[in-house]
Order: structure tokens, then C-alpha cells, then sequence
């Protein structure tokens, strides 16, 4: 008898068709649930709808520029320091020259083989001026193999306002350093007007 | 005048059973998706409405593959000998209201002898189709058809025992009324009214081979069974067949138990029956859709056992219950002797079945030496 | 209703024929089943709803799909014919077929049907079917009833597999 009624828990129910019932009654629950609770329904529609991104998600990078034109807010000074240190090398930097053949601090040629990247932040880690960043794109399949996916300049010109929306921490460290940088400048030509 | 009156009939009914075919397909898809925590179809026009329109456009100009080694001529005939008698049974459901189409005085006969013909359509699809999938999922839908009829005719005799006529329409007029001025005289409101309704159901599902019963189509083994070489339009009709076959089902159980036209309540009377008579097979056919949801497809041996060692002996008990209630005039007499009588059957088997199912140990003869 | 009486009886004629002559044991199956429908479409042509709806019950419904089911278990080659059309005993077939439908006329031509003046019998309904079957012909249906069951059994027991003492033995040792 002990053992029968050991059994009969064991086989889920001491009555036929009561696992049924309580199967249906599970699958009822999440019917009717789905209609009010989100958790019930987890499917993000995703062309149309999408997950928003943990903020340290890097896809490839990125330049900055301040203020509203591209070319007079870039940051970049062509320094070559991201295009030496890339792993893959896949930064191609040409600076633009003036009239003399003398090179600006400006890059007239900023190309980055996002086929080749490899999304290491190593570039915008070395780069002393906060010009280069991390973006978040993904959705960015091409129909041709090389010359699609070879960034230029115009395509990785984004604004500052871009980068505080995708990134608030880092955007506002940067920001935070800038500022120091600039005052700092002004302390100094300050110092060498007095001096 | 005549002629146009059972034409105008006839559309409302076919217009109606393939609308319901369309939302049916859909509203499957849709709250099967709800139940697994998806969305379901929802790119064709609002909420995904349009899906039947696309999937109907879709089958139309599909390819219809023919395997070079199948019997042409049969691979042919199978869809149209599965969807003809399906259509069929539509024409004698009691729609009560001035649209039932015939009432025959042998429709019940004729039900189960119109029905039973899909079964050669399922031979026919399954053995011309030159496939090995296709043959063993034909043997065993025939094997779960034929045993299956058993309690399902078994089961249908209750309410012609006690109506008295094989007569569907005859047998919704026995069930009009209402007792005590409020609850319905349906038959599911008896004690063997609950069982056989309850019987009918499920022998309905394994014979229209719906889930948990869908074996002869169960995709982990046998791809899709008899429809493995089917596609385009063909297919699409023998989806149709099967759609229209638990339509069908559930028309029976409505008219058998579920009073066929007649409203629950004496209030609701101003509500044509043919309405009623629609509401309930809907409703029918979406229990039908939760049931897929739920329950996992059984094993053929499962699926005889069940048929053979459950259903019969209950539908023999049903039936002897029914004859007590008929010959005990149906008051509370009735209720104490066969709804003892099914209580004491279903204690039985529970007893049998779990007692079993607690004696039995799983034997390990490899892994044990 | 002549008409269609020819009709239905020219469709059991070339079912039944189709069902003897064609040497594809599926199609035979299925012509049968063909017959059988129109033998059952031929009492309901005659006002008989209750056996036109039985016949096509069991003989569609039941025995031409255990034909079919046995032939689907049986799996035959479906390229190879049954057989050649016209067997070594066909002579003998023919006596005996012949004095199966001269003993059937004879019965006809007796019982005075064919004399011309058959009355369509009235509108048999269900309920004076049911009342004979169970007064008058009680004792053929409880037998018919006792035959099948016989007959089930009997069919459980040649598939039964007994279990013969000690053969798993004797086929290890034999390997």
C-alpha cells in the first residue's frame, strides 16, 4: 500500500487525465498571458524593432567631429599614431598638403577596410586626441565584396552629439578630458602671454 | 424558386466551412504561436490577416512536383477522393434555422460511411507516391482510422439510442428545451452525455489525425507521411481534406451532444440557431488547436493501447449507461445509476492504468551485464 | 430511373470486370472498392438509404481498406504483375462460376420477381428495420454477432505469438 500510493505521487497525479488537464491548463495560462505580459511574449520583431545595445558593444570605428561641418569640426589631426598601431592595418590615412607639397594637420584621404577590422579599440586607445571612436552599426551587409565595406572619410565623419547618444560615459570622459586639455591650453598660452 | 433556395444554401455553407478553413489556418498558426511565447504570422497585411490569402497565392503557383516513379494517375485522384466526401458531410449537419441542406434519415450512417471513404484517399496518396515515408505513414493512418472507428461509431450510437432515430436533425429536436426553465436538455449534460462527448472528441481527433494522434504524419520519422510527395495545390487540398474533416467532427459532436442550434440560455433564443450551430464548432475546433498546443504525440503503441484497452470498453460502458438512463426515465434515478456506473468504470481504469504504470519498471538488457 | 439504373449497373459491370482483369493488384483493390460504392449507389437508385449507407460503410469503409491495408503490409513488388489473365484452372473456374450464377437465376426466377408486377415497396424507414431486425430476425443477427466474434478470435489467436519454451536457447546454441 506504502508503496503504491509512493507510485502514485511518483506518476504525477493519482487520477487519469489530470496531467492533461494540467497541461492544457499551463499552456491556457501562457495564451491568455501573452496577450498581457511582455515576458510571456519575448519575440523582438527585429528589422522593425530592436534590442537596444549594452553601451560597451564596439562594432567598428568611427571619427568625430564638433559643431556642424564635418570638415571644419574634425578632430583629426592626422597624426598616423591609429594607422601604425592597427593590428590588421587597416586604417589608410593621406594627409592633405598644401599648395607646397607641405603636409596639413588634416587627413585628406581617411579610410578604414571595416573587412579587415577586427574591432580591437586599440586605435581609439592610442589615439591622443578622442577623434576616433567605437560605433554600433551591425545591419551592414554589402553586395559587392571590397569596395562597399572600404570606409571613407565622409561615411566615418559622425557628430559629437552622435557619439554622446551611443556611448554617455565614454562620450562625457572624453568630453571631460578635452575640456581639461583645452583649459589647460588656455592656462598655458595664458602663462606665455604674461611670460 | 426550389432550386435556387438550396443553391443559395449551399453557398452559404461552402462559403462559410472555406472561410473558416482560411481563419482556421491562420488562427492555428497564430495561437500556437501565443502558447510557445512567438508572434506568429504577422507580415501580411494588418496583424498578419492576409497570411491565408499569401499562403493560397503561394500553393496556386507553386510547382507541382510528381515523382518520376509514382503512379500518375492515383497521385492524382488522391486529393480529390479526400476532399469530395469531406465536402460532402457538410451537407447534412443540422444547421437548424431553414439551412440545413438534407436531413437524411439515415445521416448518421451516412456520415460515417461518406467519412469513412478518405481513408482509401490516404491509401492512395501514400502507396502512389513511390516513397517509403509515404507507405508507412499510410499503413498507420489507415491502422489508427480503422481502430479508431470503432469507438467513434460506438460512441455515436449513444445518442441515436436515446434519441431514437439516426436522423441528426431529429436527434438536435430531441435536445431542444430547457429543464427548470434554464439548463439546456443538451445531451453532454448527462452523465453519459459528458462521457461520450468527451469520447467522441478525442476518437474525432485521432480520426482526422490531428495531434496527439498525428503519427502518420509525425515529421521526426516519417517526414510528413502520406503528404511527403505532395506540393502545390495538392497539397493545399489535402490540408483542405483534413481541415474540413475536424470542421466536420466537430459539426457531429455539436449535433450529437452540444444540441445542435440550440441556445444555453432561454434568453439567447433570438439568436438564429445556424449561428449557434456555428459558434459551437468554432469553439470546438479551437479547443481542438489547444489541444495541439498541449499535449506531445503518442507512440503507436500508446495510440492502440488507448483505442483498444480505453475507449472501446468505455464506449461499451457509455452505452449501457445510456440505456439505464433511457430506461430510467432520466431524473435523478438516471444520475445515480449511470453516472455510478461511469464513475465506477473510470475509477477501474484508473486503478487498471496506474497500477500498471506503477508495476512496470523499465528492463535495461543492454546496459545491465 | 431506368436510366440511371443502367448507368450504376454498367459501373459495378466494369468495376467488377477491372477488379478480375487489370494486373496491378492496387488498381484491383481499388476497383473493388469502386464496385462496392456502386453496388451501394444501386440500393440507394432502389429506395433501400439504410443498406445503399451500410454498404458503403462496411464493404468502402471496412473491407476494401483492409484489402488495401493488407496489401500495404504485404508490400508486393509494384512493378511485377500478379499473374497471367487467365489461370491453369480456368475451366474449373468457369463451372463454378457458372453454376453459382445458374443456382442465383434459378433463386430469382423462382421467388416470382421477375414476373412484372414488382411494387415498389413503400418508404422502409429506419424504425420497422430496426423493430424486424430485432423481433422477427433476432436469431440470424445474434448469430451473425456470435460468427464474427468467433472469427476475431480466432484471427487474435493465429497472431498471437506463443511463446515456445527455451527457443531463444536453441537458436544460440544453433549459432
Amino acid at each position: 500500500m506504502e508503496r503504491m500510493a509512493s507510485h502514485y505521487r511518483k506518476s504525477g497525479g493519482r487520477w487519469l487525465g489530470s496531467g492533461i488537464l494540467r497541461g492544457m491548463g499551463v499552456t491556457l495560462k501562457n495564451w491568455i498571458g501573452s496577450y498581457f505580459d511582455p515576458s510571456r511574449l519575448v519575440t523582438v520583431c527585429y528589422p522593425g524593432e530592436r534590442l537596444p545595445l549594452p553601451e560597451n558593444s564596439r562594432s567598428f570605428p568611427f571619427l568625430i567631429y564638433d559643431g556642424d561641418d564635418p570638415e571644419a569640426g574634425l578632430r583629426c589631426v592626422a597624426c598616423r599614431i591609429c594607422e601604425k598601431e592597427c593590428p590588421p592595418e587597416c586604417i589608410h590615412i593621406e594627409n592633405e598638403r598644401d599648395e607646397n607639397g607641405k603636409p596639413r594637420k588634416r587627413p585628406a584621404v581617411f579610410d578604414i577596410d571595416i573587412s579587415v577590422c577586427m574591432s580591437c579599440q586599440i586605435c581609439v586607445e592610442v589615439c591622443p586626441f578622442d577623434a576616433i571612436e567605437m560605433d554600433q552599426i551591425y545591419a551592414i551587409s554589402t553586395n559587392a565584396r571590397f569596395e562597399p565595406l572600404r570606409l571613407h572619410k565622409e561615411q566615418l565623419l559622425k557628430p559629437n552629439e552622435y557619439f554622446r547618444e551611443l556611448s554617455p560615459t565614454r562620450s562625457a570622459a572624453a568630453d571631460a578630458r578635452r575640456e581639461a586639455e583645452r583649459a589647460k591650453q588656455a592656462k598655458k598660452k595664458e602663462a606665455g602671454k604674461k611670460g | 424558386m426550389w432550386l435556387v433556395i438550396i443553391q443559395l444554401k449551399i453557398g452559404i455553407i461552402l462559403t462559410f466551412f472555406s472561410l473558416l478553413f482560411a481563419v482556421a489556418s491562420l488562427a492555428e498558426r497564430k495561437i500556437l504561436a501565443r502558447i510557445q511565447n512567438r508572434r506568429g504570422p504577422n507580415r501580411v497585411g494588418p496583424c498578419g490577416l492576409f497570411q491565408p490569402i499569401a499562403d493560397g497565392i503561394k500553393m496556386l503557383i507553386k510547382e507541382d512536383v510528381v515523382p518520376r516513379k509514382a503512379d500518375r494517375a492515383l497521385h492524382f485522384l488522391a486529393p480529390i477522393v479526400m476532399v469530395a466526401p469531406m465536402v460532402l458531410l457538410f451537407g447534412i449537419l443540422p444547421y437548424g434555422g431553414g439551412l440545413t441542406l438534407v436531413d437524411l434519415e439515415v445521416g448518421l450512417l451516412f456520415f460515417f460511411a461518406v467519412s469513412s471513404v478518405s481513408e482509401l484517399a490516404v491509401f492512395m496518396a501514400g502507396w502512389s507516391s513511390a516513397n517509403k515515408y509515404s507507405v508507412f505513414g499510410a499503413m498507420r493512418a489507415i491502422a489508427q482510422m480503422v481502430s479508431y472507428e470503432v469507438p467513434l461509431v460506438l460512441v455515436a450510437i449513444t445518442p441515436v439510442m436515446v434519441a431514437g432515430s439516426l436522423s441528426l436533425v431529429h436527434m438536435v429536436e430531441d435536445q431542444a428545451g430547457y429543464a427548470i426553465g434554464v439548463i439546456p436538455n443538451w445531451f453532454v449534460l448527462t452523465p453519459w452525455g459528458i462521457v461520450g462527448f468527451l469520447l467522441l472528441f478525442v476518437t474525432s481527433l485521432a480520426e482526422a489525425n490531428r495531434t496527439p494522434f498525428d503519427l502518420p504524419e509525425g515529421e521526426s520519422e516519417l517526414v510528413a507521411g502520406h503528404l511527403t510527395e505532395y506540393s502545390g495545390f495538392k497539397y493545399a487540398l489535402f490540408f483542405m481534406g483534413e481541415y474540413f474533416g475536424i470542421f466536420a467532427g466537430s459539426g457531429l459532436a455539436v449535433a450529437l451532444f452540444l444540441g445542435g442550434g440550440g441556445a444555453p440560455l432561454p434568453l439567447l433564443q433570438w439568436i438564429p440557431p445556424y449561428l449557434w450551430f456555428f459558434v459551437k464548432l468554432v469553439v470546438l475546433v479551437g479547443i481542438v488547436i489547444w489541444v495541439r498546443a498541449s499535449l506531445p504525440r503518442m507512440r503507436i503503441d500508446q495510440l492502440m493501447d488507448l483505442c483498444w484497452k480505453g475507449l472501446v470498453p468505455l464506449a461499451f460502458v457509455n452505452l449501457i449507461a445510456a440505456a439505464i438512463w433511457h430506461y430510467s426515465g432520466g431524473g435523478w434515478q438516471g444520475w445515480i445509476l449511470a453516472g455510478g456506473l461511469l464513475v465506477g468504470a473510470y475509477l477501474m481504469l484508473n486503478r487498471v492504468v496506474l497500477r500498471s504504470r506503477c508495476s512496470w519498471e523499465r528492463k535495461y538488457y543492454l546496459a545491465k551485464s | 430511373m431506368n436510366v440511371v439504373l443502367f448507368i450504376i449497373a454498367a459501373l459495378i459491370l466494369v468495376g467488377a470486370l477491372a477488379t478480375v482483369c487489370v494486373r496491378n493488384l492496387v488498381y484491383c483493390a481499388l476497383s473493388l472498392a469502386a464496385t462496392f460504392a456502386a453496388l451501394g449507389m444501386l440500393y440507394l437508385a432502389l429506395g433501400a438509404e439504410f443498406i445503399g449507407w451500410v454498404q458503403i460503410l462496411v464493404y468502402v469503409g471496412a473491407v476494401a481498406v483492409l484489402i488495401v491495408f493488407v496489401i500495404l503490409l504485404t508490400a508486393p513488388d509494384r512493378m511485377r504483375s500478379v499473374g497471367p489473365l487467365f489461370s491453369r484452372s480456368r475451366i474449373l473456374g468457369v463451372g463454378v462460376s457458372l453454376g453459382v450464377f445458374g443456382t442465383i437465376a434459378y433463386a430469382v426466377h423462382k421467388s416470382g420477381s421477375l414476373k412484372g408486377s414488382l411494387s415498389m415497396p413503400a418508404e422502409t424507414d429506419m424504425q420497422s428495420i430496426g423493430e424486424e431486425l430485432l423481433s422477427s430476425y433476432l436469431v440470424p443477427l445474434e448469430a451473425t454477432g456470435v460468427l464474427l466474434t468467433v472469427a476475431l478470435i480466432g484471427a487474435v489467436l493465429f497472431a498471437r505469438e506463443e511463446p515456445v519454451e527455451g527457443s531463444e536457447e536453441s537458436q544460440e546454441s544453433k549459432d
